[in-house]
C-alpha cells in the first residue's frame, strides 16, 4: 500500500497575538507547525505503514522553510517526504494550490491519499476535494475514523450532527479530522536522521507537469476585494429584574439611542 | 566561550518541552505524593529513544550529543525532578561508564538494552561509612575462579528495586587502599543480591532510593568494569558526567519553580494591584532569572566540553555546585513569593522546593565539589 499525505507549515495560531494599533497578525516569534487536521492525516498513514507496513510520502507546497515540517513528518516515521518550492508556485490560492499539488501526485504511485481537512490560517477546506477533482479520484471529507480492509476502507464522515459510514475503493482520497487520532512525538533518531542525513527532495515548476498560467499568483482566479480588522465591540450590560421592569428598560434605552 | 543550538538541537528542545508538558506534568504532583515510580513515563521515554541519546547506534543509542541528553534532563526536571533523575541515573551512572570503560562484549550485552530503554541502569558506590569519603568502601568482592564473590551493602542507590543492571563498586584488595577497588556489572536477580529498604524521602519521591545487599552474590570475573583496581577511576570519572546530569536536573527546578512564579506574581493581587507591580516582586524576578542564566552556561559550557571530548571535571563541578544553589535558592524565593499558598500542595513550587535539595547533596555535596574545584586551581 502506497500513501501520500499532503500537510502545510501553518502559524501556529494558539501563539499568535494581534498588534493592537494595526490589528494585524504579529507573525514575528510564532512557531511554525504542521496544520493539526494535516498531523492527523499523517498519522492515520503512518499507522498503516505501522499495522500493513505501507509505503508514507509526504509531500508539501511552501516557501524553502517549510522544510522544517517535512523534517517533523521524517521524525514521526515518514519514508519519502518532498518539497514543492517555486517561485512560480507563489501567490497561489486554493484552486493553483491544488492545480499543483496534483501535478506533483500524478508523478507518484499511490493508493491513497490523505490531506487534512483545512488549514487553520486559511479555514477554506477547498484544497483537499480539489485536489481529488483534478485527479478524478473518489474523495472523502470530514473523515474521523479510517479502517483498512485490503482493497478498499471503511471511514467515518463527522458532520456536526451526525456521520456516515462510506466503503471507498483505492485509490481515493480523504480528508482528515484532528480528531482521528492523536498523533505521535517525533523519535529522537527520526530527528536527528532528518537533520543530518535526510536529502528533501525539491521539485520546483521544471519538475511537475502543469501549465505555468494555471500556478502561482497567475492561475488564482480567487480576488480579495478587501479586508478589514472587525472593531471592538462594547461590553454588554445585564440588568437584572421583572419581566415587565425589563421591557421598559430596553424600551427607554432603544428610544434613547434613537433606534424606536 | 559560545554556544549556538542548531537547527536539529531546537527541534529535540522542542519535543522535549511537549512531551514533558503532556507526559509528565500532569502526573507530576501525584507521583510525589503516592511515591510511585513513574514506569510509565519511562516507557514511553524508552520508545521514543530517550533513554539512550548520547550512545552511537551501533549500541543502541540514538547516536545525539551528550548537550542534548542534557537538555531532557533539565525539561523533564522543569516540570518534575523524580523523572528527571531517574533518567539521569540511567543515562549517567550506568550506560555511561560501561560505553566509556566496557569491553565490547559488555557493550553488546549491556549497554544496548540500556540505551534502547529495554533495561534500566543504577550505580552502587555509597554506603553507609563510606559516603564522601568514598575510599572507605566496605563492601567486598573476592575472586574465586571465574566469578568474584560480593559480600557487604550500598545505600541511596537511585532506580534500585526498579533497575535491571547495577554498577557496583567494591574493595578487591583492602591493602591497596583507591588501587585496591573494582567497579563490576551486576545484573538484577543474581543470586546474593537484593534490595534493602526503601528511604522514605523529602523530594524526588517517585524515585526509588533503596539498600543493595550482597550476601555471597557470585558475578561472572567478565562482569568487572575496568580492570581490577581501576574502580575508584570508573567511579569518580562516572560521577563527573553525572554531575552535569545533576546540574542540568537543579537548572531545570530552578526554571520550573520560576516560571511558576511569573505566571502567579501577574495573577495574585494585594492591595488592589497583581504582586508583580511591587518593586520587591520585581527585584527577586530578576534575580531569580540572572542566577538561572548564570547557571544555564555553566550547565552548558560542562556538557559542551564533554561532547567535544575537552577536560570537564571542574567545569561539572561549579556547574553543579552553581545549580544546585541556584535551585535550593530559586525555589525558597518562589514558595516565599507565592505566600501562604506556596506552603501548600496547591502550588507545585513546595515540591520543588523538596526537590532542589537533594541536587546540593546527591552525586558529591557542594562541599566536595569545592573541594574538586579548588583542587585543580591549588594543585
Amino acid at each position: 500500500m502506497k500513501i501520500v499525505v499532503c500537510i502545510k507549515q501553518v502559524p501556529d495560531t494558539n501563539e499568535v497575538r494581534l498588534d493592537p494599533k494595526t490589528g494585524t497578525l504579529i507573525r514575528d516569534g510564532v512557531p511554525s507547525i504542521i496544520n493539526p487536521d494535516d498531523k492527523a492525516g499523517l498519522e492515520a498513514a503512518l499507522r498503516l505503514k505501522d499495522q500493513y507496513g505501507a509505503h508514507v510520502t509526504v509531500i508539501t507546497m511552501g516557501p524553502p522553510q517549510a522544510k522544517v515540517a517535512l523534517q517533523e513528518a521524517y521524525a514521526m516515521g515518514a519514508d519519502r517526504v518532498i518539497l514543492l518550492t517555486d517561485r512560480v508556485f507563489a501567490g497561489a490560492d486554493t484552486l493553483a494550490t491544488s492545480t499543483t499539488i496534483a501535478a506533483a501526485l500524478k508523478k507518484i504511485d499511490f493508493d491513497l491519499v490523505i490531506t487534512g481537512r483545512q488549514a487553520i490560517d486559511g479555514d477554506t477546506a477547498q484544497v483537499g476535494p480539489q485536489i481529488a477533482e483534478h485527479l478524478a479520484l473518489p474523495q472523502i471529507s470530514y473523515v474521523s475514523a479510517f479502517e483498512h480492509h485490503g482493497d478498499h476502507a471503511v471511514v467515518k464522515r463527522s458532520f456536526e450532527d451526525g456521520f456516515q459510514k462510506i466503503k471507498v475503493a483505492y485509490p481515493c482520497l480523504i480528508t482528515a479530522l484532528a480528531e482521528l487520532n492523536e498523533a505521535r512525538y517525533m523519535s529522537i533518531k527520526g530527528l536527528i536522521d532528518a537533520h543530518r542525513t535526510l536529502e528533501i527532495e525539491t521539485w520546483g515548476f521544471a519538475e511537475i507537469d502543469a501549465p505555468v498560467e494555471k500556478m502561482g499568483l497567475k492561475g488564482s482566479p480567487t480576488k480579495v476585494k478587501k479586508s478589514f480588522t472587525k472593531g471592538a465591540k462594547s461590553a454588554g450590560k445585564v440588568m437584572e429584574g421583572t419581566p415587565k421592569e425589563l421591557a421598559i428598560a430596553i424600551v427607554d434605552k432603544l428610544q434613547e439611542k434613537f433606534i424606536i | 566561550m559560545t554556544f549556538e543550538m542548531t537547527n536539529e538541537d531546537l527541534m529535540m528542545r522542542e519535543l522535549f518541552k511537549k512531551f514533558t508538558k503532556n507526559e509528565v506534568e500532569p502526573i507530576a504532583a501525584e507521583i510525589d505524593d503516592l511515591e510511585r515510580f513513574p514506569a510509565e513515563t519511562v516507557k514511553k521515554m524508552a520508545n521514543l529513544g530517550m533513554m539512550g541519546i548520547p550512545f552511537p547506534r551501533n549500541y543502541g543509542g540514538a547516536g545525539g550529543t551528550y548537550w542534548q541528553y542534557i537538555n531532557l534532563v533539565e525539561e523533564l526536571a522543569v516540570a518534575c525532578g523524580t523523572t528527571s533523575v531517574v533518567l539521569s541515573a540511567h543515562t549517567s551512572l550506568c550506560a555511561a561508564p560501561i560505553y566509556e570503560f566496557g569491553t565490547e562484549e559488555q557493550k553488546q550485552k549491556f549497554l544496548v538494552p540500556l540505551a534502547k530503554g529495554e533495561k534500566i541502569g543504577a550505580f552502587g558506590l555509597t554506603e553507609p561509612n563510606a559516603g564522601t569519603d568514598a575510599s572507605g568502601q566496605q563492601t567486598t568482592a573476592v575472586r574465586d575462579g571465574d566469578h568474584y564473590i560480593l559480600n557487604g551493602s550500598k545505600i541511596f542507590i537511585t532506580n534500585a528495586g526498579y533497575a535491571d543492571i547495577y554498577i557496583v563498586i567494591a574493595m578487591t584488595d583492602r591493602s591497596a587502599g583507591l588501587k585496591g577497588i573494582s567497579a563490576f556489572i551486576v545484573e538484577a536477580g543474581t543470586p546474593g543480591f537484593s534490595i534493602g529498604k526503601k528511604e522514605a524521602k523529602m523530594g524526588i519521591r517517585g524515585s526509588s532510593t533503596c539498600e543493595l545487599i550482597f550476601e555471597d552474590c557470585r558475578v561472572p570475573a567478565e562482569n568487572m568494569l575496568g580492570s581490577e583496581g581501576k574502580g575508584f577511576k570508573v567511579a569518580m570519572m562516572t560521577l563527573d558526567g553525572g554531575r552535569i546530569g545533576i546540574a542540568a536536573q537543579a537548572l531545570g527546578i530552578a526554571q520550573g519553580a520560576y516560571n511558576e512564579t511569573v505566571k502567579y506574581v501577574k495573577e495574585r493581587k494585594q492591595f488592589g494591584r497583581p504582586i508583580a507591580a511591587f518593586q520587591n516582586t520585581q527585584f527577586e524576578i530578576a534575580n531569580m532569572k540572572t542566577k538561572i542564566e548564570a547557571a544555564r552556561f555553566l550547565v552548558y559550557s560542562a556538557a559542551y566540553k564533554k561532547d567535544k571530548k575537552m577536560n570537564y571535571s571542574q567545569d561539572a563541578a561549579m556547574a553543579k555546585l552553581y545549580a544546585s544553589e541556584v535551585a535550593m535558592e530559586v525555589t525558597t524565593k518562589a514558595v516565599q513569593l507565592h505566600g501562604g499558598y506556596g506552603y501548600t500542595r496547591e502550588y507545585p513550587v513546595e515540591r520543588m522546593m523538596r526537590d532542589a535539595k537533594i541536587t546540593e547533596i546527591y552525586e558529591g555535596t557542594s562541599e566536595v565539589q569545592r573541594m574538586v574545584i579548588s583542587a585543580a586551581e591549588l594543585k
